[in-house]
């Protein structure tokens, strides 16, 4: 029988592996923002797994707002992303220390 | 239902593999491509919980569209591949350490005394055959989070001008068309009057 549990552990998988993918991938901005789209849907796993055990929609339009969010944030991402790239000539975040952080 | 385990467990392996490949492809174009192939996975599983109408929205506005843009850009830069890989090496035991640390974590609070079992929380019945998910979603939507709704269209047209604008660029040395210049002309700067004295046409 496929329980919460099982989908929760899902979400929980998917999640610590963008997170590992952010640690690995330090030289490439786009794999960068690939991950952070992967943890979403990890959140969006858990939010449609929740609203249906719960028997309550509210969840999937929570799910709903987030894919509308999250393009926003790939779009203006990757559009910094492009200007970057045209400035620098490079996408690594190891060369981009301009503000000396 | 013993199918419904086996196709849960199925798209499950895809979408882990995928999420795999994602993090460790050598080349940003197979991340792209896997990570379309984890958002397909993910979209069964939804489908699996009955949300029809995020599924097809996940394959139809993520996969189809922000998924496309992300390969535009790949495809659009011109990067060099080589020197990606030099952190893996070093960075990966830290890696897997945070990842390994933070999964047991969560699995330790999810399959510990049942919290998350079927005895909390137990399987709904399957919806009825004229069940529609998006009508449910719709009117939800259209009644209790009419506000938000417009706030998310607004953050979407902020999105897009914000990207236009942010790449939008006037390169020097390209004969494009000025509309206002070509409004403001007026007729002493295209037309010049020559006096000259009347041609006769030369007699035979």
């Amino acid at each position: 029988m496929l329980t919460l549990a099982h989908f929760l552990t899902l979400g929980a998988i998917l999640f610590s592996l963008s997170i590992a993918g952010i640690f690995i991938n330090r030289k490439n901005l786009i794999i960068l923002l690939m991950c952070i789209e992967l943890m979403l849907l990890a959140v969006n796993m858990n939010f449609v797994a929740f609203s249906r055990f719960l028997g309550n929609l509210d969840g999937q339009v929570f799910v709903f707002f987030i894919l509308t969010v999250a393009a926003a944030e790939a779009g203006i991402g990757l559009a910094i992303l492009v200007v970057l790239f045209r400035k620098r000539q490079t996408i690594n975040v190891a060369e981009l220390d301009d503000l000396k952080g | 239902m013993i199918v419904l385990e086996l196709v849960f467990y199925a798209f499950s392996l895809v979408l882990v593999f995928a999420a795999v490949s994602v993090i460790t492809s050598r080349n940003p174009i197979y991340s792209v491509l896997f990570l379309v192939l984890a958002f397909f996975s993910a979209a069964g599983i939804w489908m699996l919980l009955e949300a029809e109408f995020l599924a097809i929205i996940l394959v139809v506005v993520y996969v189809g569209a922000v998924m496309v843009l992300f390969l535009f850009v790949v495809m659009m830069l011109d990067i060099n591949l080589v020197p990606f890989k030099e952190g893996f090496i070093r960075y990966l035991p830290v890696a897997v350490l945070v990842a390994f640390i933070m999964a047991v974590e969560l699995l330790m609070v999810m399959w510990s005394r049942g919290r998350f079992g079927a005895d909390m929380f137990p399987v709904p019945a399957p919806n009825p055959a004229d069940y529609s998910n998006t009508r449910a979603l719709g009117e939800l939507l259209y009644t209790n989070y009419l506000l938000p709704f417009e706030v998310a269209g607004v953050i979407l047209l902020v999105a897009l001008i914000a990207a236009v604008a942010l790449t939008l660029r006037t390169r020097p040395g390209i004969k494009t068309q000025d509309a206002g210049t070509q409004v403001r002309t007026r007729r002493d700067e295209s037309v010049r009057l020559v006096k000259m004295k009347s041609e006769k046409p030369r007699s035979v």
